[in-house]
């Protein structure tokens, strides 16, 4: 079974339609890069999968748990669906550490001092061991970007969702974050990431998809549809943000 | 003008003097704590609650916040009594201040938690915290931060206007004040004095709050 399976979903605000019969079923371990113009609804579609979002139609299952049903308790559903935002999301009055156990030890009843032990192995993986008990504003972009991965990766998703989330970074601090992404890749976890990083879709993505006006336009292995893409829109699309 | 000021009748009555200090402090902390409890009760009603209870707390609120807290002392003194329930004047005066304060507070901390951005509430929900954890855990205390040089203020307005209880007879500094120039008929130097102990406490207040700030939200 398919780890997500999106199928025929639509999303009105009021009276405007911003997704439109969008299907998508995403295996366990595959990578997915989410492209488009501004507008196209890329973040709207990852909010609907967690349940940020209500859908007017279709339906959302992560992981066998359906996620436009009433009798689904979305919490357990966002357990297994860790999201990262552009602007990083730490909650400012907490340190590193508290801002990575506070979920596990209110959800899982661990211990503060087991809670510890996995913030210390979330952060060596973002490579931000040292910042266990900084504060964020201490630190950069790059690195409370990082710590936010790090933040969702401690309760152990089977997916995780990122939402452009080197759009707010410098490029040397892009790199830090991409270099994270890469090694997620690696290790085999479940992405789908909204992108603008052409290069890292092309050598780490499994599949890219292309959103234009509230539908994926297109759909294909990633490297393949970036080399040449089948639809107009696309290719436009592609002209524009690759010049 | 030929007229000899006379402090020695006032300071006489020091003891007097303190015994009403005392109960100004012991209504205004009383009513600080029962007021904040009303405010983030009745804020977090209007914000997150069923529309009946916003209804009602809208209510509440703009009633408290567009009446005299005088005419509201004597409705809970003189006025409920006549439905059959009576309160000894200290109690009527901490009920009023409460209520009173409450109205104020619910406007201040509705305020503080609305400056909460609403994607450090989504970010808490999508790591799978209930309601209840986010509100608790990432949304009140950026709030109290926020909210805090309001509250402060409006704490020590609330200090000031528990004067206004000397008028059903509560013994705190302004009814002593009554007493003593009553007594000595020393207007001038009686009020003067009171006024300057009013303003003493306002600053010992303003510098307990800045300490507690100091203590409590300014980590490093
Ligand atoms: N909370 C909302 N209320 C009303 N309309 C919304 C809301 N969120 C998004 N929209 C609309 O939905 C459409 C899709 O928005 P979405 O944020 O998903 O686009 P996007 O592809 O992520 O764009 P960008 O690249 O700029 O982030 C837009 O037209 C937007 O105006
Ligand atoms: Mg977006």
């Amino acid at each position: 079974m398919a780890l997500l399976e999106i199928d025929k979903i639509t999303k009105r605000f009021g009276t405007n339609t911003v997704l439109d019969d969008v299907s998508l079923t995403v295996d366990a371990g595959e990578i997915i890069a989410v492209i488009g113009r501004s507008g196209s609804g890329k973040s709207t579609m990852l909010r609907c999968i967690n349940g940020l979002e209500p859908i007017q139609g279709g339906r959302i299952t992560v992981d066998g748990m359906q996620v436009n049903d009433k009798a689904t308790d979305l919490r357990k559903l966002r357990q297994q669906v860790g999201i990262v935002f552009q602007s990083y999301n730490l909650f400012p009055h907490l340190s590193v550490s508290r801002n990575i156990t506070l979920a596990p030890t209110l959800i899982k009843g661990i211990t503060e001092a087991e809670g510890r032990e996995i913030a210390r192995e979330v952060l060596q993986r973002v490579g931000l061991e040292e910042k266990l008990d900084a504060y964020p504003d201490q630190l950069s972009g790059g690195q409370q970007q990082r710590v936010a991965i790090a933040r969702s990766l401690a309760m152990r998703p089977k997916l995780m969702l990122f939402d452009e989330i080197t759009s707010a970074l410098d490029p040397e601090l892009t790199g830090e974050v991409l270099k994270v992404l890469e090694d997620m890749a690696k290790s085999g976890m479940t992405m789908i990431l909204v992108t603008h990083e052409m290069g890292f879709a092309r050598r780490f993505g499994s599949r890219l998809v292309f959103m234009h006006e509230g539908r994926i336009r297109e759909e294909g292995p990633a490297a393949a549809t970036l080399a040449e893409p089948r639809t107009q829109e696309l290719e436009t699309f592609l002209g524009a943000v690759l010049h | 003008m030929s007229y000899t000021f006379q402090f020695r009748d006032v300071f006489a009555a020091w003891e007097f003097i303190l015994q009403g200090v005392a109960m100004t402090l012991y209504l205004s902390a009383v009513t600080m704590v029962l007021g904040l409890a009303i405010g983030v009760a009745c804020a977090a009603g209007r914000l997150y609650g069923p529309k009946p209870l916003r209804v009602l707390v809208g209510v509440y609120v703009e009633s408290i916040r567009n009446t005299p807290l005088l005419v509201q002392l004597f409705i809970i003194f003189f006025g409920l009594p006549s439905l059959g329930v009576r309160f000894d004047a200290t109690t009527a005066a901490v009920i009023t201040l409460a209520v009173n304060l409450g109205a104020y507070a619910t406007e201040i901390v509705r305020a503080g938690l609305e400056a909460v951005p609403k994607a450090q509430v989504e970010a808490g929900h999508s790591l799978g915290l209930s309601g209840l954890q986010v509100f608790r855990h990432i949304v009140l205390f950026p709030a109290l931060r926020m909210m805090y040089p309001s509250l402060a203020s409006q704490f020590i307005l609330l200090m000031l206007a528990t004067s206004i209880t000397s008028q059903i007879a509560v013994e705190d500094l302004f009814h002593v004040a009554s007493i003593i120039q009553s007594r000595t008929f020393r207007d001038f130097e009686v009020y003067t004095v009171i006024g300057v102990l009013y303003l003493l406490l306002a600053l010992v207040f303003r510098g307990g709050f800045a300490l507690l700030y100091q203590l409590v939200f300014a980590r490093r």
